[in-house]
């Protein structure tokens, strides 16, 4: 049965289908209105923002990146899947993608190991443990930029303190610049000091919610210290740190900052060492985008990185789903 | 309903773009204020010396008030002007251009006044026939800058430490001592290795940018790209024995491998890390900075060898977007007259791209304290009359950056002197597409 809800020719109404109790309708409609829309209107402002600042750059970006768009030359040309058919032949992308990936295996799984031991060093019963705990978020409430430029200086190839000291200890000077695999160690240095103690907190908190008696239980079996840690804390953390390695591939894989400030050496900060040594693939985004006038292949290696980025949550998802795993 | 739900979020979706919009364009559009005051904003990077010149025009316009933006170096400038041009949006009412990037900026003319039409016409006498050439149009139609300062080259050298490595200390003798980069080789043969610690020159690129326009100025008038914008990076003779020069001091291991305005070069200055570095004008503010108060009468000016040249210089443009046009183009043209540039030139330093400015006395006979009593004003301003235009692409700047990295690279040993120049090559390829 269809109703015809066209006004009439003469400009009135359309024609009820049944004749009913207007009030009755009304409310018992509003009523069953609220009963479906409310949630979705209740839960609507997050996907309105994500809307906004998440979908439209997303879907933009991607718009842009079939151009040859160039921000000061005010060039715009359609021009297909091109960009995207040199991303794949261009050396310099791949070589930041393994920049990318070399710091971030340096970074994180340092990171995420330490943290968890950290955190389980601070689960035990301890002093003043408040003053210990809230000292692990100190790296993180100071600015990133300070820290790089504190670091960057601390890994000066003459005047550094870190070549210092290892030139007491009979090492010798690293160019911790011109070295592609040390700039990577300096980078990631920067990284894990900023993150570890976060990454503990959060694991500290999770801890604290594995029930007591699991322990007891384990220490009346005779199960030392290290085998409850590996047997009882690792599994029962399964889904935080699950978490934790997902936040950590996505900031690890956009990579920025550090980086940027520590490119010291050369006169474009986004070169990352003249022969790319340590050039991300944000940094190599931003120099195609800002830097050369070239804002749609920049968009191409936005979208790149996207994927890069799904890529390798999924990998580690599933990865830590099998290890972590007592099933 | 489907239709009504659609309309909803639009309304919802458009209010809050407007509130976005409202929130990003909320300060700094200056605007007219209450009593017919009228702000203009000037954006600059590095230094330009005009602090006097915005007091002296704020008291004879009293209606009008200057704001300045300053960035400190041109490449963290770089990326925000373009922002603004591109998307005609929070752009000061007068911006700075500088060479490298006004060829750029140069294709998108119609997003700055065209300043004929503020009276720009009869202010071609006050500039360098070259320098006034460059802000206009290929067309000659449209006049998109005026020019502010030039940087002639000199040659900026430590004296204590020429007199440590048994060289003459005075600034003609040591003049007479360069004549060709050659003879500068030579010279700093006989420095290497008489101070422990000091090298010849700062790094590879200085000398390699005062070369390519060195010799571009004297060969065929372009560098990189020749004047219809295809690169001739391998085929331009000007841009190789550029590039050898560098590559000899390299490869004797006379440089500190360092890249003017980096960090390193910056803390290099407070010590004895080199002793030579090739000097545009604007050069010496540079200097005087970083080098404080460690370097005050240890540093001295002579001629730059291999001729006349000049690095750099810049020109103020007024973009479309402004809401005070002509304010804008009376600012602009008040601060690159003649007079406007002499008082520049004596906060700041930087060399007058007017002639008439450069032959006021107070320009023409200013020497610096700060280089040991220099006669700046006289060796500048020689250089100055000499100079020959070089034509700069849209793409030079990363054409010389991409170059520059290889220059490094070799420094640093990733790269051997022999394969470099094919690596130069392939980057400048690379870096022009």
């Amino acid at each position: 049965m269809s109703v015809d809800l066209r006004p009439t020719r003469n400009g009135g109404p359309p024609k009820a289908a049944e004749p009913q109790d207007p009030r009755r309708s009304w409310r018992s409609r509003l009523a069953r209105f609220d009963l479906k829309a409310s949630p979705y209107i209740f839960i609507s402002p997050f996907y309105l923002v994500f809307l906004v600042f998440g979908a439209f750059p997303l879907l933009y970006t991607l718009w842009v990146s079939l151009h040859d768009w160039g921000l000061a030359s005010g060039t715009r040309k359609w021009v297909g899947l091109d960009n995207y058919s040199y991303l794949l032949g261009d050396e310099d992308f791949w070589h930041a993608v393994v920049n990318t990936i070399g710091i971030f295996v340096l970074s994180t799984v340092p990171q995420l190991l330490l943290a968890l031991f950290l955190a389980n060093a601070l689960n035990r019963r301890m002093r003043s443990p408040t003053l210990f705990r809230i000292g692990m978020v100190a790296p993180l409430i100071t600015s990133t930029a300070a820290v790089a430029i504190v670091f960057t200086q601390l890994f000066d190839r003459d005047f550094g303190f870190v070549n210092w000291g290892l030139d007491l200890v009979g090492i010798g000077a690293i160019d911790w610049q011109g070295n592609r695999g040390w700039s990577w160690v300096a980078i990631s240095a920067m990284v894990n000091w900023r993150w570890i103690g976060y990454n503990a907190l959060i694991y500290l908190a999770a801890m604290q919610a594995i029930p007591k008696d699991l322990y007891e239980a384990a220490s009346i079996d005779g199960a030392s210290r290290i085998r409850q840690f590996w047997q009882i804390t690792v599994p029962m953390l399964r889904p935080t740190i699950i978490f934790t390695v997902i936040i950590s591939t996505i900031g690890g894989l956009q990579l920025f900052t550090e980086p940027v400030l520590f490119s010291v050496g050369t006169p474009n900060r986004m070169d990352g060492g003249p022969v790319h040594q340590f050039q991300t693939v944000t940094m190599y985004m931003f120099d195609n985008a800002f830097g050369h006038d070239r804002y749609g292949y920049g968009a191409t290696v936005a979208w790149a990185l996207f994927l890069l980025i799904i890529v390798f949550s999924l990998l580690n998802f599933l990865f830590v789903r099998r290890t972590g795993g007592t099933k | 309903m489907r239709r009504g739900l659609t309309t909803g979020i639009a309304t919802v979706l458009a209010g809050l773009l407007a509130v976005a919009a409202a929130g990003c364009g909320g300060d700094d559009d200056g605007g007219d204020k209450a009593g017919g005051n009228i702000e203009l904003t000037v954006d600059i990077f590095g230094e330009f010396g005009y602090d006097q010149l915005y007091k002296q025009y704020e008291a004879a316009h009293p209606n009008v008030k200057i704001k300045q933006r300053k960035v400190d170096t041109l490449d963290n400038y770089k990326p925000r002007i373009q922002q603004w041009i591109a998307t005609n949006s929070g752009a000061g009412d007068i911006v700075a251009l500088e060479e490298g990037i006004l060829p750029l900026y140069m294709q998108q003319k119609n997003k700055f006044v065209n300043l004929f039409d503020h009276g720009g016409r009869s202010l071609q006498n006050n500039f360098l026939p070259w320098k006034w050439q460059m802000g206009v149009s290929p067309d000659g139609q449209h006049l998109v800058g005026l020019g502010t300062d030039i940087g002639p080259l000199g040659m900026c050298y430590r004296k204590d430490l020429f007199k440590k490595a048994g060289l003459p200390t005075e600034r003609d003798e040591v003049s007479k001592l360069w004549p060709t980069w050659d003879a500068y080789f030579q010279a700093g043969q006989k420095f290497t290795g008489k101070v422990s610690g000091s090298k010849w020159l700062d790094g590879p690129t200085a000398i390699f940018r005062t070369t390519v326009l060195q010799n571009s100025g004297a060969g065929p008038g372009y560098s990189f790209f020749d004047k219809s914008n295809n690169l001739v990076f391998d085929t331009n003779p000007a841009i190789k024995t550029a590039f050898d020069t560098a590559l000899k001091f390299e490869q004797a291991k006379m440089t500190s491998d360092m890249s003017i305005f980096t960090p390193p070069w910056q803390t290099a200055l407070k010590r004895d890390t080199f002793a030579t570095i090739p000097c545009p004008s604007w050069m010496l503010g540079g200097i005087e900075e970083f080098s404080a108060g460690f370097g005050k009468g240890k540093w001295d000016v002579a001629a730059v060898p291999g001729g006349s040249g000049y690095w750099g210089g810049s020109w103020l443009a007024v973009p479309k977007q402004t809401k005070h046009p002509k304010e804008a183009a009376d600012l602009a043209k008040f601060l690159t007259n003649p007079q406007g540039q002499a008082a520049a030139y004596k906060d700041k330093n930087v060399f007058p791209s007017s002639p008439q400015a450069a032959q006021d006395p107070t320009v023409s006979g200013s020497k610096s304290a700060y280089f040991s009593d220099a006669p700046v004003g006289k060796i500048f301003g020689d250089m100055a009359a000499q100079v020959k235009p070089v034509y700069l692409g849209p793409k030079n700047e990363d054409v010389r950056s991409a170059v520059e990295n290889v220059l490094i690279a070799v420094g640093q040993g990733k790269i051997k002197p022999e394969e470099a120049w094919a690596k130069a090559v392939e980057a400048a390829k690379k870096a022009a597409r």
